[in-house]
């Protein structure tokens, strides 16, 4: 699988787009998904919501497990994304497009973000 | 003794089709190929190909099989007809469920005993000093057999293009020896996924062709490999129990809604038969928690040990749960006490992380397929 180049990467396996006026968009990669199986239910962080890099601030629920959600960056949450919640197993089979998961407006990056790179090194 | 993993003898081929691996009681068993709720779906609309060569084969001969197989176990196997199945149980002197069995009849003297990966040693262990006293023979057979199941609807279709046996008249709960693809098999009508099925005792050796056969045969039905995580959504909505989930030493047949498996009135003593009596009038004069069915009002997922909860006050335990890919709901079997049970009744929750989550109680199974 590829992990497009032009975002960034957490360890705890969530995509990162660049900056927008200050907003970027997240969502969970899709070797992220592949390991979760069919995601069937997705909280996610309210709009107004601040959360902090490394911490949890959701859940994605597959047949199997629960996960955490964790934040790759600090800031405020500005956009949910609704048909992710409305139909979860777009997490599963567009991870990196239509299941983008929220936007939030950077207050704070950590400087351990990978690149495309580095994350596919980090998956493997 | 070595830690790794058992592999079936169809390990390569599932490598080689991309399947999710996970341990199952010890071996690597596939536990998805490509998504579990499609291939959920294939086996309710078409036919789906398992694996369960993890399953552990006992077989039981001689002059006394079924006089042995009536005292180590609850059911009446020396009333089970040549060429039929039944469901039973193996207790413990405390009436406890040591595991829950299917015993083929496969000749007047000669049983076939097909226990849980996890507790085929058990059974085993059991079976072998039960039978001390009588003129019978314990066997263990677990590496005699490779076990591929093909389950669905278009299943007969599939099956009856490969073999000459008489499928027709091959019953549910039956099992007739025959050839498949050109293999010797057993061929069971049995299964674990609420669909018509059957269930293809063979010689490892043979397995990989067997299961490249019914493929190539099923492929235009639109058969497709599936793996336990499917298995166990199928069993869910179709209510059957799972050892460890809802079936465990700490529960008797009775308590856990299954004592019509216990058969008092067969001749002669069997282990636990003291035991069971005692929970069978309990149950009759004060019912425990009862088995039900729960469907979620809303999306969150019920799981194994979550507390039901009613009022306020804990009222049971799911045993099991999971977002049912044909109802489009997330379901639970759960134990509750019997005040809660009733289908209908309001006001049930689960516990889920904090949250008491609305579901409804429902009689099981959730799923019947139309016969």
């Amino acid at each position: 699988m590829s992990n497009p180049q032009q975002l960034r990467y957490s360890k705890e396996h969530e995509w990162l787009s660049a900056a927008e006026d200050g907003v970027s968009t997240v969502g969970i990669t899709e070797h992220a998904a592949n390991a979760l199986g069919d995601v069937v239910y997705v909280q996610l962080p309210e709009v107004g919501d601040t959360v902090t890099a490394g911490e949890t601030c959701g859940e994605l629920e597959s047949t199997k497990s629960v996960s955490d959600l964790y934040s790759p960056v600090t800031g405020e949450i500005v956009e949910a994304n609704q048909d992710v919640v409305d139909d979860p197993s777009l997490v599963n089979s567009a991870p990196f497009e239509g299941g983008w998961l929220f936007k939030v407006r950077v207050a704070q990056e950590p400087e351990d973000l990978l690149s495309a790179a580095e994350y596919t090194d980090f998956a493997s | 003794m070595s830690n790794a993993p058992r592999l079936t003898s169809l390990d390569a081929l599932h490598r080689s089709l991309g399947a999710t691996m996970t341990d199952f009681a010890g071996w690597d068993m596939p536990l998805r190929y490509t998504s579990e709720r499609d291939e959920h779906h294939a086996v309710r609309t078409k036919a789906g190909l398992f694996d369960l060569s993890h399953m552990g084969e006992i077989t039981v001969t001689g002059p006394q099989a079924a006089a042995l197989l009536d005292y180590a176990l609850v059911g009446n196997i020396g009333g089970v007809a040549t060429g039929r199945a039944r469901y039973t149980m193996i207790c413990r002197e405390d009436g406890g469920i040591l595991d829950d069995l299917i015993v083929y009849r496969l000749g007047d003297t000669e049983y076939m005993v097909v226990a849980n990966a996890s507790n085929a040693q058990t059974v085993l262990d059991a079976l072998t000093e039960r039978a001390e006293g009588f003129d019978a023979a314990v066997r263990d057979d677990r590496d005699a057999y490779a076990l591929i199941a093909v389950q669905g609807p278009e299943s007969p279709g599939i099956l009856g293009s490969l073999t000459d046996a008489d499928l027709d008249g091959l019953k549910y709960y039956a099992g007739l020896p025959g050839t498949v693809a050109g293999v010797p098999a057993l061929i069971a009508r049995t299964g674990y996924t609420g669909e018509d099925g059957f269930e293809l005792f063979v010689e490892p050796r043979h397995a990989e062709a067997l299961w490249r056969a019914l493929t190539e045969a099923g492929a235009p039905a639109g058969l497709v490999p599936c793996g336990l995580s499917c298995r166990d959504t199928l069993r869910l909505e179709a209510g059957m129990p799972l050892y460890g989930h809802e079936l465990t030493t700490s529960l008797t047949p009775f308590d856990a809604g299954l004592g019509r498996v216990v058969k008092f009135e067969k001749e002669g003593d069997f282990v636990g038969r003291k035991a069971l009596e005692a929970a069978a009038e309990r149950a009759a004069a004060n019912p425990p928690r009862r088995l039900v069915g729960l469907v979620a009002r809303g999306r969150r997922v019920p799981r194994a040990g979550m507390t039901v909860v009613a009022g306020g006050e804990a009222v049971g335990e799911v045993t099991s749960g999971a977002p049912s890919p044909t109802l489009g709901k997330p379901l639970a079997m759960a134990y509750v006490d019997a005040a809660h049970a009733g289908p209908g009744t309001e006001g049930v929750g689960v516990d889920v992380r904090g949250t008491h989550e609305p579901y409804e109680v429902v009689a099981l199974p959730f799923y019947k397929r139309r016969k």
